[in-house]
């Protein structure tokens, strides 16, 4: 890390010591602001990014070692060093058990300082890349999640696989919890661009004037708040992929924006006037009705035909059942390796429980449903009471509302639930097994 | 022209700076010239408790007492300075402005209860004026081995790098 990559914030309510420590830090390179008290040092937190904060102990109001607590809850990583004027056994226990990674008394000798400030930013360096390091490992581990031997799912890997090694614009469809986000990552691990980052924008997760900055970036000053020059995902995805999730959400003059840049490569930042030319692959997705929207005009043509080059369309869940098994033995082994639970099998009755529901939040709804089974579960197989369907019933429903729609329905969900054990189904419904084959019969009722 | 002044600030011990003057015109390629200063009031800056001298109480002095046609001003003093936060510094300059001190205190062998060298007391303040004016250029600290602007935290520190910018700050000066 560079030390103009580095910021600093020096929260202490003595002038002499916030401003001589600032100086001192800036004849080194890094960015450095100052806070004369708590409040104003969390409100430059919320507003901009810090690496290092050093924080006085001895403060009014709120003192050093609550505002450092506030400071691990913004951010758990921010490394932070108290500043003491008397060093007592007690506050600096105090300091590290709340998680400072040292701290100094004043004054400080300079190569002390030298060397603390050293020893954190290595700490900060060695934590980012960590987290860097497990979303990678994540992403590549989330690559095996696209599973499936249906027809369906075979085609979409077969168009993955050849849209990969193009640099052509792929649009994504599917409902919510398809895996739109696992094709894009799978397209960017097998395109030639994969040494460089896939980086997505959620531009549904954002209001208007913050999409803009968080897309373009920023120049220090554009607006209130905007203390730092920041980079955009546009130019972070420099070479690489530019994923934009739910693009069917953003507003019209977005879509202005988007496609100029999607046309040119070239923008400028908020507040700047430097034209910035950048190379990346644009995938998108949405679960929006997109024809639509430009029949009704809340989506412009021209860039639906810009990110619509090649689409790929990810059938749900229930119509591709037979993928499930497969989906769900993955997520028990992968969830036994995380919990360190001794899961192996799931039940038959369980699993055709499974396979009869119809999967309305598709394969991350079966995904959580196997999490809270894996959670549930006592011994080493889930059973159907270890199953929590969280959006909808996984049971049939009545096909319509007379009092036989009711009962065939009723009696499919108890031999459901019993995986067809009939004389234990007939002991919840209260009636004899003669009875009970009588109305399998009479409902044409299978397995 | 404007010309770069050295303006002697004197406690106890008093040095001829027409060496380091002669040095900073020929690596700053600007006039340099001593500026005796009657304005400099170290009593005011003194820290009894610390039994040292502020620096940057001195840089606002230096500030406010300079000819017309300065370029950049340096004080040489004697004195131990300090900054709030830190227990000594060797000097301090405006970043990006035009004042600096430095001092020669801590630059003494016999601080360390060494035997003087006066050849070397001189190669360490000339190290250490260059180092002081280069921020006032809006150089902050090089990590290239050698060059002047390697932040010396201790004395062997000063006597490890050489007078010289490396080709990057070098770049810096020259605009």
């Amino acid at each position: 890390m560079r030390p103009k990559d580095i910021a600093i914030l020096v929260v202490d309510d003595e002038a002499s010591i916030r401003n001589s420590l600032s100086e001192w830090f800036k004849m080194d390179g890094y960015r450095v602001e100052v806070a004369e008290d708590a409040y104003e040092a969390l409100k430059k937190l919320q507003e901009n990014n810090f690496d290092i904060v050093l924080v006085d102990i001895k403060m009014p109001e709120m003192d050093g070692i609550e505002l450092q607590k506030r400071i691990k809850e913004i951010d758990k990583n921010i490394i932070t060093i108290i500043i003491t004027a008397y060093a007592t056994v007690e506050t600096a226990i105090q300091a590290m058990k709340d998680g400072a990674f040292d701290y100094i008394t004043k004054p400080v000798d300079p190569d002390e300082l030298s060397r603390l400030i050293k020893k954190a930013i290595e700490q900060r360096r060695l934590i980012t890349e960590n987290i860097m390091l497990r979303g990678k490992i994540e992403e590549l581990q989330s690559l095996d999640e696209i599973i499936g031997e249906s027809p369906a799912m075979k085609k979409v890997m077969e168009m993955v696989n050849t849209v990969a090694e193009t640099d052509s614009t792929v649009m994504i469809r599917g409902e919510s919890g398809t895996g739109k986000e696992l094709i894009a990552r799978a397209i960017h691990a097998k395109s030639r661009r994969r040494y460089f980052p896939i980086v997505t924008i959620n531009c549904g997760a954002y209001p208007e004037g913050l999409l803009e900055s968080e897309l373009f970036g920023h120049e220090k000053g554009a607006f209130t708040g905007a203390l730092y020059q920041r980079k955009g995902k546009l130019e972070m995805a420099n070479k690489g992929t530019l994923f934009l999730d739910e693009v069917g959400n953003i507003s019209l003059k977005m879509q202005m924006d988007l496609l100029r840049v999607l046309e040119t490569k070239k923008f400028t930042r908020l507040g700047g006037e430097k034209v910035i030319e950048v190379d990346f692959r644009v995938i998108s997705a949405t679960n929006r009705d997109l024809e639509q929207a430009v029949k009704e005009g809340s989506f412009r043509e021209d860039l639906y035909y810009r990110l619509n080059v090649f689409t790929i369309f990810l059938p749900p869940l229930r119509e591709r059942r037979s993928d499930i098994p497969l989906l769900t033995h993955y997520f028990i082994k992968k969830f036994s390796l995380s919990m360190n639970k001794d899961v192996r099998e799931i039940s038959k009755e369980a699993l055709n429980l499974l396979m009869d529901y119809d999967w309305p939040g598709n394969v991350r709804e079966l995904r959580n449903v196997i999490e809270r089974a894996m959670v549930n579960v006592k011994g080493t197989k889930i059973e159907v009471d270890d199953l929590y369907f969280s959006i909808s019933s996984p049971y049939p429903k009545p096909e319509g509302e007379t009092l036989e729609d009711v009962e065939k329905a009723h009696i499919k969900k108890i031999l459901n639930k019993t995986g067809w054990n009939i004389t234990k189904a007939a002991e919840i419904l209260n009636i004899d097994r003669v009875t009970l084959y009588n109305k399998i019969e009479k409902y044409k009722l299978r397995r | 022209m404007s010309c770069i002044y050295i303006v002697p600030i004197w406690r106890e011990e008093k040095y001829n700076l027409e060496f380091l003057r002669s040095k900073i015109s020929e690596i700053f390629r600007k006039k340099a010239q001593i500026y005796e200063s009657k304005k400099i009031n170290l009593d005011s800056v003194y820290n009894p408790t610390r039994k040292q001298y502020n620096s940057s109480q001195i840089l606002i002095q230096l500030l406010s007492n300079h000819p017309r046609d300065t370029f950049r001003i340096l004080g040489v003093t004697d004195v131990d300075l300090f900054i709030p936060i830190l227990t000594f510094v060797f000097g301090e300059a405006q970043l990006n402005g035009i004042a600096g001190i430095v001092s020669v205190h801590r630059l003494n062998n016999k601080f360390y209860g060494l035997p003087e060298n006066e050849e070397l007391l001189r190669k360490r303040l000339i190290k250490e004026a260059i180092h002081e004016l280069g921020h006032t250029y809006g150089l902050v600290h090089c990590l290239t081995p050698g060059c002047v602007m390697n932040s010396s935290t201790y004395v062997e520190d000063i006597d490890e790098k050489s007078d010289q910018f490396c080709s990057t700050c070098f770049s810096a000066i020259r605009g």
